[in-house]
């Protein structure tokens, strides 16, 4: 087999497995948070803390209900789905007509609240999810071990991911939103009752977060602070991404994953930070992100 | 008159924010006629537009529309009553393609225009039905602006400013479109600042000025208030 640099194949391709794995997250989270400010202008600060949740809501039905994961993975994002659209009705739509940081500001402290109260339930050891019997083990790829349910958790993010992309750039319904994003007061104005789009909007971005949680829960265990450390690494991803662009947050959000991988090949010291640094070169030389429109 | 008419304005106040816009504003438009809103930069035509839309921020006083007060409403209320609106800024969807805007506003009653025939109406957009909306010329995004509220079977019609910067030629066209589209039966209140292009569509002219209406001249005897109106637009 071949060798790069002194590093072995099966330690560059782990690397970057892991690495498209993380970038599958990165991709569904940072979705959800596109879509989210492109309509309502909020900068979701909770979006952490639903995922976290999507994942302890997976936990429940399994251990309190005995539903298990593949209900659980429709399941748990409508349960955050309706739970973000409480959010949004009781508390966010009071804050529109203010600045962005209102809303970081109430997310903020939403994903605190939240986190707290799972914290204090469930402490912070982490509860284990099983893999599903269907996707546990995984095939020799002859030149590296591929764990089914990785596999699975980067082919059901393609799906999610371009089934969303799908839907808002092709679809009628899609237009709608775009046409929502640009200018509501003229969509209301045709009849079209955009407050309504505002709450579904939330619904399924935070529904999105929810779902990487489920996806998540088998591989990292359950525990209250897994979205506090995800997502800052999304933030930045979005910020490199470009807050307007669908398909830009989709496709930086691969990309870093990956990039991340190598780096921890390459410069594993670096591999906590290359992110970030990253972030500071693209918003030094393109402020408004890699796939963003320029203001 | 005023029983019949279509659209009845009376005693509109509007504000933007702090600033009181419309003083008053008194007037009606019956079914089937051109009305136009003509007067200075800044008299408050397009407030009214608004202020009839539902759109503008603090509105008091009556807009009845088919006799059911509107001014409490919200705007997709007022807009499911049958008001379309073509905005100044024409509001052309950058992120959707041609037939997505065309598409975009929901039909609210029987009676729209068909989209064979609004292509009839505006053959250029025919050809384009794939572009992006902004990659349209100007005089393209405006037929584009009109064209989309003809299938949502609306009946009264509030054109701002649908000839602002179009070169002559495209001015004739929308102007014949107006013709065809009061013979298809719409009502349309028409905002303008270029009076000759008003002359030539409009049944009867408002005059506006700081808010309030201080005038009204049918298009028949334009000609014997030619002076007057100068006078009022100080042109």
């Amino acid at each position: 087999m071949f060798e790069l640099l002194g590093i072995p194949p099966q330690v560059l391709l782990g690397q970057l497995l892991l690495g498209l794995i993380n970038g599958s997250f990165y991709a569904v989270l940072s979705l959800g948070l596109a879509v989210i400010f492109g309509l309502l202008n909020i900068i979701n600060f909770a979006h952490g803390a639903l995922y976290m949740m999507g994942a302890f809501v997976a936990w429940m039905l399994l251990n309190y209900v005995g539903i298990g994961y593949w209900p659980a993975l429709i399941l748990a994002p409508l349960i955050v789905g309706a739970f973000g659209i409480v959010l949004e009705r009781t508390m966010l739509a009071r804050l529109y007509h203010l600045d962005h940081l209102y809303g970081l500001l109430l997310t903020f402290g939403l994903a605190l609240i939240i986190q707290g109260l799972f914290r204090n339930y469930y402490g912070i050891s982490g509860l284990p999810y099983r893999i599903p019997d269907i996707l546990s083990g995984g095939h020799n790829l002859g030149f590296m071990f591929m764990p089914n349910y990785r596999a699975w958790v980067v082919v059901a993010s393609v799906i999610v991911c371009f089934g969303t992309w799908f839907m808002i750039e092709k679809t009628r319904l899609g237009a709608y939103l775009r046409a929502a994003t640009e200018n509501p007061v003229l969509v209301g104005a045709f009849g079209i009752n955009v407050p309504l789009m505002i709450t579904l909007t939330y619904g399924f971005g935070v529904a999105l977060a929810g779902f990487a949680g489920v996806l998540a829960a088998p591989i990292y265990s359950v525990n209250p602070n897994m979205g506090a450390d995800m997502i800052i690494v999304v933030f930045a991803v979005v910020v490199i991404g470009g807050m307007g662009s669908i398909m830009g947050a989709i496709l930086t959000g691969y990309i870093l994953g990956l990039v991340e991988g190598l780096t921890r090949v390459f410069y594993p010291e670096g591999s906590a930070v290359v992110i970030f640094v990253i972030m500071a070169i693209v918003l030094l030389i393109k402020p408004e992100g890699l796939f963003g429109r320029a203001a | 008159m005023s029983d019949a008419a279509l659209l009845h304005v009376e005693g509109l106040h509007g504000w933007y924010g702090e600033s009181h816009v419309l003083h008053g504003m008194d007037f009606d438009i019956r079914e089937g006629e051109v009305v136009t809103l003509l007067g200075r930069n800044g008299a408050g035509k397009t407030t009214t537009l608004l202020a009839i839309m539902g759109i503008l921020g603090k509105r008091t006083g009556s807009v009845r529309f088919a006799g059911t007060e509107t001014v409490g409403m919200q705007p997709r209320r007022i807009a499911r009553m049958g008001i379309a609106i073509c905005p100044e800024e024409r509001g052309v969807f950058s992120s959707l393609n041609v037939d997505e805007n065309m598409m975009l506003p929901p039909r609210i009653a029987a009676g729209g225009l068909e989209l064979d025939r609004i292509y009839e109406l505006f053959p250029n957009l025919r050809e384009r039905r794939r572009s992006q909306g902004t990659k349209l010329s100007g005089g393209e995004q405006q037929m584009l602006a009109i064209a989309r509220i003809l299938r949502t079977g609306a009946k009264l019609l509030l054109l701002d400013e649908p000839t602002e910067g179009l070169a002559p030629v495209i001015v004739q066209q929308i102007g014949r479109t107006i013709a065809a589209l009061k013979k298809e039966g719409f009502t349309i209140l028409l905002v303008e600042q270029n009076f000759r292009f008003a002359a030539s569509v409009a049944d009867r002219h408002y005059v506006v000025d700081q808010g309030r209406v201080i005038d009204m001249i049918p298009n028949a005897e334009l000609d014997a208030n030619i002076d007057k109106l100068h006078g009022y637009l100080g042109v």
